[in-house]
């Protein structure tokens, strides 16, 4: 075998492979082949590295060398540079954005410091199509162990005592969960791991099927010896083509190498995986309609109990967890219940991936132990508020999250700690806002997303939603009353009760929260027609301030409705009620005369 | 290829494979190795540096040290070229000039495996070559 | 059985484990109310999709409300079903249901018996916070020949697609769109007329408001009986006879016979006669091609076709033609008795009274709305005159007795026309699940045996289960027998003719549950299926009171032979009685 002296890492996750990854790689082989270096350096696709806000990156390994922004034309001089004269190309490198200097070692830079990666592990390592690799990770070691060494009953037992719950959003025990499926008899039954992951910003389900997909297969594997399940279904969005890709290559080669199909290990357990390929539709990620959508049927929930692990796919018991969930499973029985339950807090174990969007400078993907802080995330990972603007709201759990304000910013993140601040850890999104933000607009934003994704199966969903962002639309447009402030909570209050499912149960929470948090802002609309953060255009007017206009005219001749008047050489005025709010006017003033307030 | 019928099969093929990300798990926790630096600029290739460093590479795996050897440039010893820094876990950094095979086993030999010092230590006012 | 204790409003209950609180609540006379819920006990019908979200309790210790259609009693559950957190729920809800729903009432068809309408009375709602600025999901129209899909009334109840699916395995219709857009309909939003519709009309049964609805010929038939110049002459389905009075107050299962065609009289009909009639006639052709199968098949003939199904219901035939049109050779040629009435209406009796074919009108009253195509099917025209001109359901004539001011109650019983009306007990049974081939073995048996039956009533073809089958003894040849009520259940005799494993010589099927007196046509179950049992009685009730009970005994029937068919499955009788069938399976283009 050969043995390489250098490693180029290179990122294949979706991001940077937008941003033409794929031909950085090309590119740096064929500068290697050009010195004849192929046989010295290996270049890898790698999955995600989570920066995702610098891509493409390239990693040298192993002096961790962590280029940014990197285009195929770059390859020469990283090759020639680094790679022969051994001198690492500054203008590639990280800049500290504090410290305005280059980072050489990737260990120094924040956005990595706090971060403990264990569904993330092999994400940004290894090259997610090669199975070799994640063997040498020590791959399928955890499911080597469990078939040889340990009994269904220690694999559960291992899992509910590391205290893992639930990656999806719910958080339920996944130990429990195994076993109320391993309690449930019948001659066939399932494992299916939900790669719906449908929260608009977030990746971290996609990140790790792409980066790291055995890991998946493995801890499914390992979920079928502990419930005795012989089936696994992946059910993942068609969407999602790179982690289908990986996914496939993953099963075949899993298959050829005999760590799926029959008598595995030698042992008396046969496991196979297949795929399912869902349309996209957001409440497809809720079980009960994720399992619908897998028979053929409709894609809508059904009411719990009955559970998947009672009455499942095909009416059979079947065992669902998210693919962030099952990531952590093949380390939890490498490394032990007790190893993965000291980190993390005291009812929320491990770690949890975030997906880091919005208003802040470091966009990506993060792995951090339960127990962080947000004011962590967003100001040492996240590396602080973009443009060094005033934090105002961070919202997390995705569109059915709650947005958390200054105060909440050192609660340590885990399941519980979010819900008693009004929000909930969801799947791991977080989007932050910034002063520019208006939260009313903020709320009317996520309502879009879940009139949208509503199955329409219930009222309160179908109907109630639609309603509240029609509410919530008034109000951004100066329209509503103090009445409308009422009926929002009441209606919001009666859709989180009465929803049959997480979606509409949920749905409310962004008007919840900025009602509670940011009532003021709902006042101002309300009864001053105004929008603090300036984001509502419709209750924006455009004046002309008197001592700065020449009357020159511009403006006047610039506007389409004729809204502008003024005699030449005298201060012009805006008529409001005639203003379409176009703007035409203060891009052609060349004297700063006219504003937006 | 042959199919993974049992633990130790596993066991074996990851031994086997192990090499293949060695290189980034050690570059990962290099704190942990022996970490050699090589320089590598033109000066150095030209005085032989890369037979060094490839030297350095086969002989320490086939004496099981675990070390990351990694190439840096100009140390700016140009006279004492081919040059190489050494930090053990927990000590300071060491630079050798002069550095040619037979130095070199010996640096493996003496000061890696046993702590003593060997010939050709460049001394003090150097720069640690991190940052060129 | 194992049972659990609960508190319900702070009444102790003690109901079997799984029982839903709405039905532990009932137990206790409380009445939770339901609006997609639906269950017709005893039928193995039951629509809980837990959507509608009207019938939400509070029960203590849980975060949101639940739905107690389908939540299940726990032991020391504790539940409250008034209280000012459900009542503001629910009411709330239904503001959200009203707020998306036309607001027509005044000329919805469905006005005054709409279980919306009836819910928004009972939650005193009496406006809609927003509406005027609330947008509304609309969708086009869709007429056909028997029923009409007005979408922008839909509230999503899935009652529907459960008849369509669950029930009647037809899969015309399910959800489409999402969210605020999603209805119920058609795969890709088509029309109903070019789905696999049957026209059974059970979704118009079950749909709690004006979404789905008959296609009304009452105005036709108004302009009918309002021009001089024609003859209109009326036949009546068994089955109406036993649900009209439900329109008009009436308990259900109280027989209205007389009192219908004194009505009918009064609106005008010039000849009120009986689809019973018909229905004798029916026997008579149907039951001769049994027995010429039988006596085939029994003398060793490999080719003839059995079991022999029967044919009287349309939406059956649909059904077949669009799903097994391969076996399309089996069922009975003989066309129903709406058909034959109207064959034998427009040749034999226009003759006897001598009007011309085009000015004698033939309007049938049928629990049914799969009648109405029926009646427009070409093969049942003559030079494009239709042998029936229109079919109302139950239900409109109900709306005609009404308009023309009339008092069923008050109103005298008046005997049927002769020579189209005289009908005997084996025809009333039609109207029931089981009734067809009973009334065919009464004649079968006696034909071929020569023999008096000793007993007329056969019970182990009646009943409610969904499949039952029966052994008759024919004077020592064992003929087995099959019915079906439902077109699901019709499905699995069906695939078992097809795999070569059925073991009948005769099956019976009607579409809907119960048979005609569930038809789509009737006047509203409300999803009470004591309704249906209490039809069904009466049908049989009808049928002991008759002095003749077997189809071939039928004084008007052995004349109409005589006079002018000549025998059973005489050309003449092949030429106006039967008819034959069409593959209508059909594949789905999508472009």
């Amino acid at each position: 075998m050969t043995k390489y002296k250098m490693h180029l890492l290179v990122c294949g996750g979706t991001g940077c492979r937008a941003s033409a990854s794929d031909s950085v790689v090309e590119h740096l082989k064929m500068e290697l082949e050009n010195k004849g270096l192929q046989d010295e350096i290996q270049v890898v696709m790698t999955g995600c590295f989570g920066f995702c806000e610098k891509g493409p990156i390239v990693k040298v390994s192993p002096d961790n060398t962590f280029y940014v922004h990197v285009k195929p034309e770059d390859s020469k001089e990283i090759i020639e540079e680094h790679i022969i004269k051994g001198r690492k190309v500054t203008r590639l490198l990280y800049q500290d954005p504090e410290k305005k200097e280059a980072i050489t070692d990737s260990k120094h830079m924040d956005f990595y410091k706090k971060q403990i990666r264990i569904a993330l592990r092999n994400c940004g390592f290894i090259d997610p199509e090669n199975v070799e690799e994640y063997i040498a990770r020590e791959g399928y070691m955890a499911l080597g162990k469990c078939l040889t060494e340990m009994t269904p009953q220690d694999v559960i037992k291992e899992i509910k005592e590391s205290g893992l719950r639930g990656r999806g959003g719910g958080g339920f025990p996944t130990g429990l969960k195994w076993e109320i499926a391993s309690k449930n008899q019948a001659d066939q039954k399932y494992v299916v791991c939900n790669a719906d992951e449908g929260d608009p910003g977030a990746f971290m389900d996609r990140s790790v099927l792409e980066g790291d997909p055995h890991a998946v297969l493995e801890a499914m594997a390992i979920c079928g010896y502990a419930i005795g399940a012989t089936k696994g279904l992946i059910y993942i969005r068609a969407e999602y083509p790179l982690a289908i890709k990986r996914l496939k290559i993953a099963i075949d080669q899993a298959r050829e190498y005999g760590l799926l199909g029959k008598k595995i290990f030698a042992a008396n357990f046969d496991f196979d995986i297949e795929l399912r390929y869902g349309a996209g539709a957001f409440v497809c990620g809720e079980e009960t309609s994720l399992i619908h959508s897998m028979e053929g049927l409709r894609g809508e929930p059904t009411i719990k109990p009955p559970f998947p692990a009672e009455k499942g796919y095909l009416g059979k018991p079947s065992n669902v967890n998210n693919v962030e969930t099952f990531a952590s499973v093949p380390v939890i029985i490498r490394k032990g219940a007790n190893w993965f339950n000291k980190i993390g807090t005291e009812k929320s174990k491990g770690t949890k991936v975030f997906a880091l969007a919005g208003k802040i400078n470091n966009v990506g993907l993060i792995e951090v132990p339960m127990g962080t802080t947000l004011r962590e995330v967003i100001y040492e990972i996240g590396g602080g508020i973009k443009g060094g603007k005033k934090f105002k709201a961070v919202q997390t759990g995705g569109p059915s999250g709650g947005c958390l304000t200054e105060k909440h910013l050192d609660t340590p993140i885990d399941f519980d700690n979010l819900i008693a601040a009004g929000s909930m850890m969801g799947s791991g999104g977080m989007i932050v806002m910034d002063e520019d933000n208006c939260m009313v607009s903020v709320a009317k934003f996520f309502l879009d997303f879940t009139v949208e994704e509503s199955c329409g199966k219930c009222s309160p969903c179908r109907i109630g939603n639609k309603r509240l962002h029609e509410l919530l639309d008034r109000i951004t447009k100066g329209q509503g009353t103090m009445d409308d402030l009422v009926r929002l909570r009441n209606m919001s209050n009666v859709i989180k009760d009465t929803s049959l499912c997480g979606l509409g149960q949920t749905s409310p929470n962004p008007v919840l929260s900025t009602l509670d948090n940011f009532y003021d802002e709902y006042l101002a609309h309300v009864k001053d027609h105004k929008c603090p953060a300036g984001e509502c255009k419709d209750l924006m007017k455009y004046f002309i301030i008197a001592e700065n206009c020449v009357g020159c005219t511009a403006c006047a001749r610039a506007c389409p409705v004729g809204a502008i008047t003024g005699e030449k050489k005298e201060a012009h005025f805006i008529n409001s009620e005639t203003c379409i709010k176009c703007g035409a006017c203060m891009e052609r003033c060349k004297f700063d005369a006219i504003i937006i307030k | 290829m042959t199919k993974i019928k049992t633990l130790a099969d596993l066991k074996k093929m990851k031994e086997e494979l192990q090499t293949k990300v060695d290189l980034r798990e050690k570059g990962d926790s290099a704190e942990n190795y022996v970490q050699i630096k090589v320089g590598m600029a033109t000066s150095g290739i030209a005085s032989g540096a890369k037979q060094v460093m490839d030297f350095l590479i086969e002989a320490l795996e086939k004496r099981n040290i675990e070390a990351v050897v990694t190439q840096t440039g100009d140390m700016g010893y140009c006279f004492a070229e081919p040059t190489i820094e050494v930090k053990k876990p927990g000590e300071e950094p060491i630079v050798f000039g002069y550095v040619d095979m037979k130095k070199a086993d010996e640096i493996i030999e003496k000061y890696i495996k046993l702590g003593e010092l060997v010939d050709g230590i460049i001394p003090v006012n150097y720069q640690v070559i991190d940052d060129k | 059985m194992e049972k659990v204790k609960l508190t319900i409003d702070n009444k102790l209950v003690e109901v079997e484990k799984g029982t839903t609180i709405y039905k532990a609540a009932r137990q206790l006379g409380i009445d939770i109310p339901v609006l997609c819920y639906m269950n017709l006990e005893g039928l193995g019908i039951e629509n809980k999709p837990g959507g509608c979200r009207i019938c939400v309790v509070e029960v203590e210790g849980r975060r949101n409300l639940a739905p107690s259609c389908s939540t299940d009693c726990t032991e020391g559950m504790v539940v409250n079903t008034h209280s000012m957190r459900v009542i503001n729920a629910r009411r709330t809800v239904m503001e959200f249901i009203l707020s998306d729903h036309p607001k027509d009432c005044l000329t919805c068809s469905k006005s005054g018996n709409c279980d919306l309408q009836n819910m928004a009375i009972k939650l005193g709602i009496r406006e809609i916070p927003g509406q005027e600025y609330a947008a509304m999901s609309t969708y086009k129209m869709d007429f056909s020949p028997s029923l009409i899909r007005d979408l922008d009334k839909c509230i999503m109840c899935r009652r529907c697609e459960m008849m369509c699916n669950d029930f009647q395995t037809v899969g015309a219709l399910s959800a489409f769109k999402r969210g605020f857009e999603a209805a119920v309909g058609p795969a890709f939003e088509m029309d109903i007329e070019d789905s696999t519709c049957t026209y059974c009309g059970q979704c118009v049964a079950v749909c709690p408001t004006g979404a789905l609805t008959e296609k009304d010929h009452t105005r036709e038939v108004i302009n009918a009986l309002s021009d001089p110049t024609k003859t209109v002459i009326v036949q009546t389905a068994p089955a109406v006879r036993a649900a009209l009075g439900e329109e008009f107050g009436l308990e259900p299962g109280t027989l209205v016979t007389g009192k219908m065609v004194a009505a009918l009289r009064r609106l005008g009909f010039n000849y009120v006669f009986d689809t019973d009639f018909a229905a004798d006639l029916t026997i008579m052709e149907e039951g001769t091609e049994l027995l010429g199968r039988l006596t085939k098949h029994l003398s060793g003939d490999k080719e003839v076709k059995l079991p022999i199904l029967t044919s009287c219901c349309p939406a059956w035939v649909n059904f077949f033609e669009n799903n097994f049109p391969e076996m399309k050779d089996i069922p009975s040629t003989a066309r129903s008795p709406q058909q034959m009435f109207g064959s034998i209406a427009k040749t034999y009796f226009a003759d006897k009274i001598k009007v011309k074919r085009e000015d004698l009108i033939v309007i049938s009253i049928m629990p049914c709305l799969a009648k109405k195509y029926e009646a427009q099917r070409d093969e049942f025209k003559v030079n494009g005159n239709p042998d029936v001109d229109f079919s109302l359901s139950t239900r409109e004539l109900a709306h005609l007795i009404k308009q023309a001011n009339l008092d069923l109650k008050s109103l005298p019983d008046e005997d049927f026309d002769k020579p189209l009306g005289e009908s005997t007990g084996a025809a009333v049974i039609f109207g029931v699940t089981g009734g067809v081939i009973e009334a065919a073995v009464r004649t079968a048996y006696e034909l071929h045996t020569g023999k008096k039956l000793a007993r007329i009533e056969f019970e182990q073809l009646r009943g409610m289960e969904a499949i039952r089958k029966a052994t008759i003894d024919f004077n020592g040849t064992p003929i087995n027998i099959g019915i079906a009520h439902g077109l699901g259940n019709a499905r699995k005799l069906l695939e078992d003719i097809k795999a070569g494993k059925s073991e009948f010589h005769a099956i019976e099927i009607m579409s809907c549950p119960g048979g005609c007196i569930g038809g789509g046509g009737q006047p509203l179950h409300h999803s009470d299926s004591s309704i249906l049992t209490a039809r069904t009685k009466a049908i049989y009730a009808e049928d002991e009171g008759k002095t003749i009970r077997k189809s071939h005994e039928n004084p008007y029937i052995i004349k109409l032979y005589e006079e002018f068919l000549g025998k059973p499955m005489s050309e003449k009788a092949h030429h106006l009685l039967h008819t034959h069938y069409f593959d209508r399976s059909r594949k789905i283009e999508i472009s």
